[in-house]
């Protein structure tokens, strides 16, 4: 297995709002190899952002705080690295690409000088060699007439070629892992499957790692190596993308599979995991999924499952496969 | 050579005829335009279009009305008042141009460190702002300027000091919605640091507002300049201050009307011209409402 680039261990992140204190994170462990695209997937407001915005440690304080872990990137912790190395780490270690591609260019100025302002800064060049090197970006990622794009507002842009200007400015600063937090929600579908291919050909290309965050199980299936299982502020699954979609093994990323329509289906309606997603103020105790699944049985709603192992790299945290021993185990319980 | 210049400047060139374009199509955006030209032609050109010396003494010709000699009029020492109001746009467009520069710099910088930083910083920041703005701005600035000594320089910090408020103000509350835009996350994700971000994000997504403020405020300034002036805290004699001439002038309103009036007059129509024009650039000025 190749080296390991970013590790997670026991991640918390609490928001301490008037309602309560919401538990966005309870105890997450992620691995990220080198060159591995790894997807992270799970309902709305399970905490996938949450997750990608601790990594750069970008959660607003207040209300936000990561409450206990450790992140190591390189092998250095990133939660309590200086703010200086922070800043240093952002941008030219680890990338971000936001969901809505629409607002994460600055409108009043033009692509051009945002796009070298960064190549400048990050690769210390002057500002005609900052340009080529941006001209040569946008071609990358299929940019026609990317001169043109150079002298133009954001607001004279389209969705599309926004997410690639977007993909454009974070490759160009040669970053070792870059986390794309949906990047392709909102687009439609022809475009998302263009930047879809495009981010795939350059991050293989220059052995790039990524944590794609979408809600979307087809663009996981299409483009990841490995992919997590988010449910209500924890990792409920992670398995190498051909064994989560031919064997799931926790109910839950099941449930999720039987619901994807298919075209040889004769189902005439689709299942659906019955209940609603959970607050995270008040939690389900023990295992965060109980109520709405079908496999409960008695453990469930008063111990925390832990993960185990059930194949290659295949781990899920259900008391469906914890041994008996576990279960009783008292340490576990919160 | 020409031509690369040309070639390579060519959209800030169509983007700068698209504004006149747009500005010409505006009937008060020009009417203020046409009057603050006027005005800054005045102020440019007074050395050389003025028919007199403003400075120069001519007692025979004391208080004489108007008339083709001296359009509009002599005061009491017999200085043509024409001559004098047209070197006193050089004098009221500076201060206004420099106490807007000074304010309309430190308000935005000040505006946008509270708004971004937040927590202590703006409330602290924003408390000061408040007591200033607690004051009259007239008596504030005559108070500053009263305690600085009464010269010209003095009146213009006095008269910033009061308006960097009014910026430090409405850059907080721009600041305070652009910094949740996502471009802001972005830029933080890619390693800037606040500073960076206050500068190069912030402010230049206030701009548009200053722009506006600046031009409206302008009017205020230079009022707020002349009345120090009136009452012997601004422009000291000979200079030709239109709020100074005002002051010495308004002894002879009763008998020689012109000698107030007319830079009374100049005053009026430059505030307005101001205020016009700052009210059209509001619409015309936003790249995203512009189109």
């Amino acid at each position: 297995m190749a080296e390991t680039l970013l590790d997670i261990k026991e991640l918390s992140v609490r928001f301490f709002t008037y309602q309560g204190v919401v538990r966005a994170l309870e105890k997450v462990d992620l691995t990220i190899s080198k060159g591995e695209i790894l997807g992270l997937v799970g309902e709305t407001g399970c905490g996938k952002s949450v997750l990608a915005r601790s990594i750069l440690r970008l959660i607003a304080d207040p209300p936000g705080k990561i409450w206990n872990g450790e992140i190591f990137f390189k092998g250095e912790d990133l939660l309590t690295t200086s703010n200086r190395r922070l800043r240093h780490v952002r941008g030219n270690e680890i990338s971000m690409i936001f969901q809505e591609p629409m607002s994460s260019l600055n409108p009043v100025f033009r692509v051009g000088n945002q796009m070298q302002e960064v190549v400048m800064l990050h690769q210390r060049v002057e500002s005609a060699e900052a340009r080529e090197i941006c001209i040569d970006m946008l071609n990358q990622v299929k940019m026609p007439d990317p001169e043109g794009v150079l002298t133009k507002y954001p607001h004279e842009l389209s969705g599309g070629m926004r997410q690639r200007v977007m993909i454009a400015m974070e490759l160009s600063c040669r970053p070792d892992l870059l986390i794309a937090d949906e990047p392709t929600t909102a687009l439609d579908v022809t475009v998302q499957a263009q930047v879809l291919t495009i981010l795939e050909e350059l991050t293989r290309q220059r052995g790039v790692s990524v944590l794609f965050i979408s809600h979307d199980l087809g663009v996981i299936a299409q483009l990841c190596d490995r992919v997590a299982v988010m449910y209500a502020g924890r990792i409920v699954e992670v398995a190498p993308v051909r064994n989560l979609f031919s064997g799931p093994r926790h109910p839950y990323t099941q449930g999720l599979l039987k619901a994807i329509p298919r075209v040889d289906d004769e189902r005439d309606t689709l299942s659906v995991i019955a209940g609603v997603v959970p607050g995270l103020i008040r939690p389900p105790e023990g295992c965060r999924f109980h109520p709405r699944c079908d496999a409960v049985m008695n453990a469930c709603d008063r111990v925390v499952p832990r993960r185990v192992e059930v194949g290659l790299g295949h781990q899920v945290a259900c008391h469906l496969y914890n041994d008996s021993s576990e279960k009783c185990d008292a340490d576990t319980r919160h | 050579m020409l031509n690369s210049i040309k070639k390579e400047h060519e959209w800030q060139i169509r983007e700068f005829l698209f504004t006149l374009r747009l500005l010409s199509k505006n009937p008060s955006a020009v009417a203020g335009f046409v009057i603050i030209a006027t005005m800054v032609f005045i102020a440019v050109t007074a050395p050389y279009i003025a028919p007199y010396d403003p400075i120069k003494i001519s007692l025979r010709e004391r208080l004489s009305a108007p008339s083709i000699v001296h359009i509009f009029g002599t005061d009491e020492m017999g200085r043509d008042i024409l001559s004098r109001v047209m070197h006193g746009a050089r004098i009221s467009l500076r201060i206004g141009v420099l106490v807007i520069a000074i304010a309309g710099g430190l308000g935005a910088v000040i505006g946008a460190v509270a708004g971004y930083l937040g927590k202590q910083a703006d409330n602290i920041i924003m408390r000061v702002m408040d007591v200033i703005l607690s004051f009259p701005p007239l008596v504030l600035a005559m108070a500053l300027a009263a305690a600085l000594g009464p010269n010209l320089n003095n009146a213009i910090l006095a008269v910033a000091f009061v308006m960097i408020p009014k910026f430090a103000r409405m850059v907080r509350g721009e600041a305070l919605a652009v910094k949740e835009k996502q471009f802001i996350a972005a830029a933080r994700a890619s390693g800037a640091g606040s500073m960076w971000i206050i500068l190069h994000h912030i402010i230049p997504n206030c701009f548009s507002s200053v722009i506006i403020l600046s031009t409206l405020l302008l009017g205020e300034t230079i009022l707020i300049a002349a009345s120090l002036s009136f009452i012997g805290l601004g422009a000291q004699p000979p200079t030709p201050e239109w709020g100074a001439m005002i002051s010495v002038g308004r002894k002879f309103l009763m008998d020689q009307w012109w000698y107030p009036t007319f830079p009374g007059l100049f005053i009026l129509v430059t505030v307005i011209g101001f205020n016009i024009l700052g009210d059209a650039l509001r619409d015309i000025l936003d790249p995203r409402i512009r189109r």
